[in-house]
């Protein structure tokens, strides 16, 4: 009999079709049973990164000595990379080095997470943990090439987790904390910080706009229904808008914090 | 649905507990874009230096919120 009742409640409340964390696994498409199983996320993947690579192909092959509109702002954007991020973080000298890898990062991750707001969509290729994993590993990877490479693997080590000028017991605590934020914790919140950004991202967003559908279309009383829900429409038209400047803005974060971390490899002056 | 799953009410306290844990960041958001005015008021030939660090901070900041959005989502 409780059965009956909850499944009439169930239906009664049958209330707007709100996203979940189910809309960042969705089912495999294509290759299914194989290591090489495409689901819609990494599709979006491949359609980005197509997308990505043709649009500044064409752009860099058609490049002309006076830029027209569109070079103009692709020139833009990696001047601003490039002076904004780059040599403003580590100085011109140290900094050429990884004006290529830092311009790759931003723009890949904010194609990526452009996707989010992208009809048809509608989901950040960054969404799930292992694209922002990657990027993270790559910034590992290239700190610790950096560190090798100006001081030397054990003046690194010594330096990072036995700073001097500390009373030496202190190390007991100091050397673990500082050594795990240099394996774990750094990739850890770069990787955190993209994807959790991504995901409630979405959330907000398909939360505003299943509102809005159910208010307009499936609620009963038209006379309450249609204020409410237009202003649950205008608040997702808002969280677009949002979501464009966070997907902006996230690129920016992750390249800026790559650049400082490379730069907290190579020795004081 | 039976009774117990009736009682799964309880299970939204992990966004009360979200709701809490967004308070720590809002203060330290706040206590940062306080002082990056005010510091960019008194040398503003600094002001994209001070950005610069503005935004490594925020995102310091915006890890400690997003660290109780995951937890909430993996709990």
């Amino acid at each position: 009999m409780i059965e009956a009742v909850g499944a009439n409640m169930l239906l009664a409340s049958s209330g707007p079709d709100l996203p979940g964390v189910n809309d960042f696994l969705p089912p495999e498409i294509l290759f299914q049973g194989t290591p090489f199983a495409i689901n819609r996320i990494i599709l979006i993947r491949l359609v980005a990164t197509v997308v990505l690579l043709v649009v500044l192909g064409i752009t860099a092959a058609r490049a002309k000595l006076i830029p027209g509109r569109w070079q103009g702002l692709v020139e833009y954007g990696i001047e601003f990379v490039r002076n904004n991020v780059v040599y403003e973080t580590m100085g011109e000298l140290r900094g050429r080095r990884y004006v290529p890898m830092i311009t790759t990062l931003f723009f890949t991750i904010f194609v990526f997470n452009l996707f989010g707001i992208i009809p048809g969509a509608n989901m950040a290729a960054t969404a799930t943990v292992t694209m922002p994993l990657v990027f993270a590993i790559w910034v590992l990877i290239q700190y610790w090439i950096a560190a090798v490479r100006e001081k030397g693997l054990w003046h690194y080590i010594r330096d990072e987790c036995f700073t001097p000028g500390v009373p030496w017991p202190i190390y007991i605590l100091l050397a673990p904390i500082q050594l795990l934020e240099l394996l774990i914790v750094r990739p850890a919140s770069l990787t955190i910080r993209l994807f959790a950004n991504m995901i409630s991202g979405h959330l907000v967003l398909a939360t505003c706009l299943a509102f809005a559908q159910y208010w307009f279309i499936e609620a009963a009383n038209k006379f309450v229904g249609i204020p409410v829900g237009g202003l649950w429409f205008v608040g997702g038209f808002v969280m677009t808008l949002f979501e464009a400047f966070i997907a902006f803005l996230q690129a920016y974060v992750f390249a800026i914090l790559a650049t400082v971390y490379i730069n907290l490899s190579y020795p004081d002056e | 649905m039976d009774i117990i799953t009736l009682a799964e009410v309880a299970g939204n306290l992990s966004v009360i507990g979200y709701g809490l844990a967004t308070i720590g960041p809002g203060i330290g958001l706040g206590i940062l874009f306080g002082k990056a005015m005010e510091s960019t008021a008194r040398q503003p030939e600094m002001s994209g230096k001070i950005q610069t660090i503005m935004f490594i901070g925020l995102a310091l900041v915006e890890l400690l919120g997003l660290l109780g959005f995951v937890a909430l989502l993996i709990k």
